[in-house]
């Protein structure tokens, strides 16, 4: 009996179709450890050893790590939403109350959006950690800035899923805060030196085609601006993010790891 | 037995180069090299202004707002749910006034009771003028032109060209219509 049952595992150990998912075989050296680790595209991401002081909570509080943590639970908890959720002036509103009051599991979208306010949160703590660790310093500056722009992605993420709901708090707020991108300097109608840009009388860069306009589709928070903010918030956003994340991890091992008390 | 070579080894003789040197070379790498950037500046031209479109759907600026007589003395709140705009009628002219706030862009609400214009984002307020009196709106509402149109005496209104108070336009003949 017990040799049979060795025999199974037998056959199915040395199988082509095992041998070609495990290709280094139980990790019981060094050498083996880090093959394993390299010919893995999730795990080459991180670091092949970590330092005691890189698991220490009272170092890295895990900030970035419930930062990215939170990132897949608004992936996932954002993808079950999409699949009721209609980006559309007539059906906003009301898909919005029904997932509360007409799905199983009506806290979905509650989930997602007390998740995406801890997420904003986690960020600036884990960048707070970072700045009183010094790990922004030499190598690790390039992966700093990386770290900033992730975390202007974050608020960008937080400020598109802001208008989804389209009440009347979202359409203000977003009214709002777009009118700021008709500041920006020569892109903006308001923006500084944009009224120089003129051939004769003729202003070129007009509420029809500024940076505003861009962003909402529409000369104010309307259905276009409904339907980009939506594009936005679950496909160009997240797919930028997603890369960087894979970036700022890769640095992390590429820079020695996580940095260790001096 | 072995000798030190003095120059450069020649390649050997049977090699062929098919007649390409490093100048023709260069040469195809500019020609490739400028038809890559040309086609990626080509691309993101058109990605940029696929985001602009060439028709809107949105109501125009300028817009018929019924004959003068139709208006009686105070604020008239007609327009304002489709074109954003009050028409308000005092003692000797009617004028138009645009409904966003000049604060930060929200749409004010118009108060019989308290005869005011009052912002529910963050609280501006203005008489029926469009004159600021509370809040933190830095001036008054902007006017939009107004005229009556020569062919059937109805008001005319648009919103694409503004008078302001803090420039002295609303003193302009184009930011009110005189009535009698």
């Amino acid at each position: 009996m017990g040799s049979r049952w060795r025999d199974i595992q037998q056959a199915i150990v040395s199988s082509q179709f095992w041998k070609s998912i495990f290709r280094v075989g139980i990790p019981n050296t060094n050498r083996k450890r880090v093959l394993a680790m390299l010919g893995n595209v999730v795990l080459h991401l991180h670091p092949v050893k970590t330092r005691k002081s890189g698991v220490k909570m009272r170092y890295t509080w895990c900030a970035g790590g419930v930062t990215f943590f939170l990132f897949l639970v608004l992936t996932f908890t954002g993808l079950l939403l999409m699949f009721y959720y209609r980006p559309t002036v007539e059906y906003a509103f009301v898909d919005i109350l029904d997932l509360r009051e007409q799905v199983p599991f009506g806290i979905m979208r509650e989930v997602h959006r007390w998740g995406a306010h801890a997420m904003v949160i986690s960020v600036w703590i884990h960048m707070f950690r970072v700045f009183m660790t010094g790990s922004y310093k030499p190598p690790r500056e390039f992966n700093w800035v990386i770290g900033v722009i992730l975390l202007v992605l974050t608020l960008l993420l937080s400020f598109t899923g802001y208008l989804l709901p389209w009440d009347q708090l979202a359409i203000w707020a977003i009214t709002v805060g777009s009118n700021m991108a008709s500041a920006t300097p020569l892109l903006g109608i308001q923006g500084p030196g944009t009224s120089l840009l003129k051939i004769g009388d003729i202003q070129l860069v007009t509420s029809t085609n500024d940076a505003r306009f861009g962003l909402l589709g529409g000369r104010f928070v309307g259905a276009g601006a409904l339907l980009r903010f939506y594009v936005l918030h679950c496909v160009g956003i997240p797919l930028i993010a997603a890369f960087l994340m894979a970036v700022h991890f890769w640095r992390v091992r590429k820079d020695g790891g996580i940095s260790g008390p001096v | 037995m072995s000798t030190a070579p003095n120059s450069l080894p020649t390649p050997p003789e049977d090699v062929s180069l098919d007649g390409v040197t490093r100048r023709s070379t260069l040469k195809w790498m500019a020609l490739a090299w400028t038809g890559f950037a040309a086609a990626t500046a080509a691309g993101l031209t058109a990605t940029v202004r696929f985001l602009f479109p060439n028709v809107l759907f949105e109501p125009p600026t300028r817009f018929k707002a019924g004959d003068p007589s139709t208006y009686s003395l105070g604020v008239d709140e007609r327009w304002k749910e489709k074109y954003g705009v009050w028409i308000v009628r005092d003692t000797n002219s009617i004028y138009a006034l645009v409904a966003v706030c000049v604060h930060l862009g929200c749409t004010p609400n118009w108060l019989a009771a308290q005869n005011k214009f009052k912002c529910p984002c963050h609280g501006s307020g203005y008489y029926v003028s469009g004159i600021n009196f509370e809040g933190p709106a830095p001036r008054p509402l902007e006017r939009a032109e107004i005229g009556v149109s020569g062919e059937d005496g109805q008001i005319i209104v648009d919103k694409a060209t503004r008078y302001l108070y803090e420039r002295g336009q609303w003193k302009d003949p184009k930011a009110f219509v005189k009535m009698a």
